[in-house]
């Protein structure tokens, strides 16, 4: 039985990987006080920056690159909403929407081309435990990289000044401005680094997932990831039990497909989405934790006055 | 790792030489000069009382020495040298610290997060949370390090501002407002831990428009009314009512209370409401139970977040619960809705004027039929009487004297005063039985407070039962003819006012039912 579901918990990981860091990067932007909605969109333009940079460049500038585009297609959007103060929810879905026009626009030239993928690297001596090894060590170096930032991004808020700064810009923007905090300042970077791993999530689907590039081939992630952020209540290591559990249901309904149970392949596809979110909202329903972790500010325009 | 020194050595000045001197400051906002020519100094280990009615410009005066706002024009000299506060980070550097009236705290981060945001930022929290319990024990101000703010009782949030505060190393530190949360006996400490500090060498700031406790603290006082400084005084040498005279350019009016004579029957009754709180931080309210009579006016005292909010819910019909824990005039209405218990006599104030008493872009007509449309002749087959509806804002503006452009007027562009007697106004002339009204004057000048407060007595003497829930004492002493105290949840007995004191109703406020029973 184990060995049949080994190969799932493998698949699993690597599914899961892309929504670990795009995740990561709207979790940091909504602790910052701001949604951004754009996720789908920043991710679809980091893939084809990113397949592209790896069909000239190699895999590790793919992923430079992604990142890069990822966080340069969130700056209209902390343009518009935190120094115009513009509605954070309407500029986002629309950076969605430009993201995926653009990225199909940019992208027809590249239909045709693959890319070789990623290898899996195994670790030395963690790789040959039995069961745990093969399934979380051996594994391509982006997935060993997902749980370094799950890690970072847990330490930085819970142990730095600057995750303190962050946690208190989103509570009270009023508050940290009057104590001397620049909010705007801080909110861009926030922003900046949700593109740059949104662009992250994206290249690792293009260059290593997949690996070639297809029109919206980020086929409704990045909305996963806005939604694991909230039904994670705002913790990143939920977040990664969130991430497995969709990357779980997706494999094991490419499986159900493969061996031919009988269900429109369309009703199979939808299952990682529909059993995602009922899991979360069942075991997100604690309300003493959410509003301990919610950013009380999350949403609403701040500008700060004279 | 640089943690400053205990704020007991400022630097040493030239004797006579003040330690913050404001020359000719002047700020002006859209529409108001919110500070004329507004000069002031404060030597060091001075206790320098500011005060002024609300709008009279001491909070904007404030905030430029914070660096929180910046004046157009003047000079501030601190310890004999120009400087220019361009913002609150420049102030603490300089030694400047401030007690905000709304405190700038966050209720997820516990209270050394809190303080170790407003210090350098190479603070170590370990060392910080040790050195937060010895400055808080040093200056009686008794803090945990460790728990979260949003589980402070009001009076435990001050004191995260002040010792954050006091572990910038100030020279001035400024307190705004900082009695209105705080029980009697805790003013009393509060005090202590200033002229401590002030004996210490650090000069203080104090605003506020309370006159007795500016006689009991400060050594000098300058009076603002209208943006302008209208005088200086040493406030232990003036009476009561002189400084009242500076500070609102008239005597302090008084309420006068008639003797009810019709008849004393229930008008509301509460019956042992118990309600879990549905919020973590809300409040649990548990077993209250309280009647107010036809001609009477009964206070609930106590500080903000004690079930207030909880309570006035339950009244309201915001939320319900059984039928019989709410009765009007011995009708059950605890399971109605708050349309329904208005239909059966209620009127009800919120304490939120802007966005619960009154839509703020709504005109005055239109603020006034959210409540009284169920008035006969305002509607007719449920359509608005437009006409009518006018006529009566009309009519309530001039019977309370509400000062504004008419009843086309948006509610948002009253002063705070003036919307409330509109609002109360609203209710009264629906002839209601029952009257409950939250922090009637929160934020209203002297002369509204007054008249509001001599209005719901004269409610009260026409036969109606009155309900006040407020945060300010004295308020409750002057117009209340029973008072209780509503504390963590539950409320005590409703007390005649002439058998009891300010300073039971303080024991009760903190909770020290027991003590206060002695």
């Amino acid at each position: 039985m184990i060995e049949h579901l080994i190969p799932v918990l493998i698949g699993t990981l690597a599914a899961a990987t892309p929504l670990i860091f795009a995740g990561l990067g709207e979790l940091v932007t909504e602790k910052s006080g701001v949604i951004n909605l754009g996720v789908e969109g920043m991710m679809l333009i980091g893939a084809v920056a990113g397949f592209g940079a790896a069909l000239h460049w190699g895999l590790f500038a793919g992923f430079v690159a992604g990142a890069l585009a990822g966080a340069l297609a969130a700056l209209p959007f902390a343009l518009l909403t935190l120094s115009l103060g513009a509605n954070q929810a309407a500029s986002g879905l629309a950076l969605t929407i430009f993201g995926s026009g653009l990225s199909a626009f940019v992208g027809q030239y590249l239909v045709s081309e693959s890319l070789p993928g990623l290898q899996p690297w195994p670790i030395p001596g963690l790789s040959a435990i039995p069961v745990l090894g093969p399934i979380f060590f051996n594994q391509t170096v982006v997935v060993y990289l997902s749980y370094a930032a799950a890690i970072f991004v847990t330490w930085v808020l819970a142990k730095t000044r600057w995750g303190l700064v962050l946690r208190a810009v989103g509570e009270s923007p009023e508050a940290a401005h009057t104590i001397g905090y620049p909010v705007t300042s801080i909110r861009y970077a926030a922003v900046c680094f949700g593109g740059a791993m949104a662009g992250i999530a994206g290249a690792y689907l293009s260059t290593v997932y997949t690996p070639l590039w297809v029109q919206n081939m980020t086929a409704g992630r990045g909305w996963i990831a806005v939604a694991l952020v909230v039904f994670a209540t705002w913790k990143p290591l939920r977040l990664l039990l969130g991430a497995y559990l969709f990357g779980g249901m997706t494999i094991l309904q490419l499986h159900a497909q493969g061996l031919g149970v009988d269900l429109p392949s369309q009703l199979l596809s939808a299952i990682p989405y529909v059993a995602t979110i009922v899991v979360l909202v069942l075991i997100s329903r604690d309300r003493a934790l959410l509003q301990l972790n919610l950013p009380a500010s999350l949403g609403k325009p701040f500008i700060p006055g004279g | 790792m640089l943690i400053p020194p205990p704020p007991n050595h400022p630097r040493p000045l030239p004797a006579g030489e003040p330690r913050l001197q404001l020359l000719n400051i002047s700020k002006r906002y859209p529409g108001v000069l919110a500070n004329d020519q507004v000069s002031l100094n404060v030597m060091p280990g001075e206790i320098h009382a500011v005060l002024g009615e609300n709008g009279a410009g001491k909070s904007t005066l404030m905030k430029i020495i914070y660096g929180a706002v910046q004046a157009d024009s003047g000079q501030i000299q601190w310890n004999g040298r120009e400087v220019s506060i361009a913002n609150p980070a420049v102030a603490r550097e300089l030694g400047i610290g401030m007690v905000f009236q709304h405190f700038q705290l966050f209720e997820t981060l516990n209270v050394t997060e809190n303080i170790a945001l407003a210090l350098p930022p190479d603070t170590d929290l370990k060392t910080l949370a040790v050195r937060v319990r010895e400055v808080s024990e040093k200056y009686g101000l008794p803090l945990d390090p460790e728990r979260l703010v949003h589980a402070l009782s009001v009076g435990e949030r001050q004191r995260v501002e002040i010792v954050r505060c006091l572990l910038q190393n100030p020279q001035l530190l400024i307190l705004d407002e900082p009695t209105s949360v705080l029980t009697p006996q805790a003013v009393r400490k509060l005090f202590e831990t200033l002229r401590k500090l002030a004996s210490e060498g650090v000069s203080i700031l104090y605003i506020s428009h309370k006159l007795h406790e500016i006689q009991a603290l400060c050594d000098r006082a300058t009076v603002m009314r209208g943006g302008c400084v209208t005088g200086g005084a040493n406030p232990r040498q003036e009476s009561t009512a002189s400084l009242a005279r500076m500070m609102i350019g008239r005597d302090l009016p008084v309420c006068h209370a008639p003797v009810y004579a019709g008849e004393v029957k229930a008008a509301l009754e509460i019956d042992s409401i118990s309600r879990p709180k549905d919020d973590p931080f809300g409040v649990t309210l548990e077993d209250i139970s309280l009647t107010v009579n036809s001609g009477e006016v009964v206070g609930i005292a106590g500080i903000s977040g004690n079930g207030q909010a909880e309570l006035l819910a339950a009244l309201s019909g915001e939320s319900t619960g059984r039928s019989d824990s709410v009765r009007i005039a011995g009708l059950p209405v605890g399971h109605l809705h708050a349309g329904q218990r208005r239909d059966r006599g209620l009127s009800f104030v919120p304490e939120e004027r802007l966005g619960r008493g009154a839509v703020p872009s709504m005109s005055l007509t239109q603020n006034a039929m959210l409540t009284a449309h169920r008035q006969p002749g305002l509607s007719r087959f449920g359509l608005l009487d437009f006409k009518a509806a006018r006529d009566f804002a009309l009519r309530c503006i001039e019977r309370f004297d509400v000062r504004c452009n008419g009843p086309q007027a948006a509610a948002r562009s009253l002063s705070g005063g003036n919307l409330q007697k509109f609002i109360v106004g609203r209710e009264i002339m629906q002839a209601p039985k029952v009257m409950i009204v939250a922090q009637p004057t929160w934020g209203v000048d002297v002369g509204a407070a007054a008249t509001l407060r001599q209005t719901l007595l004269d409610l009260s003497r026409e036969g109606v039962g009155v309900l006040v829930v407020s945060e300010e004492l004295e308020e409750l002493f002057e117009i209340c003819d029973r008072i209780a105290v509503l504390a963590g949840g539950r409320l005590s007995a409703a007390m005649p006012r002439n058998e009891t004191n300010a300073e039971q109703i303080g024991l009760l406020m903190a909770g020290q039912a027991a003590a206060a029973s002695v």
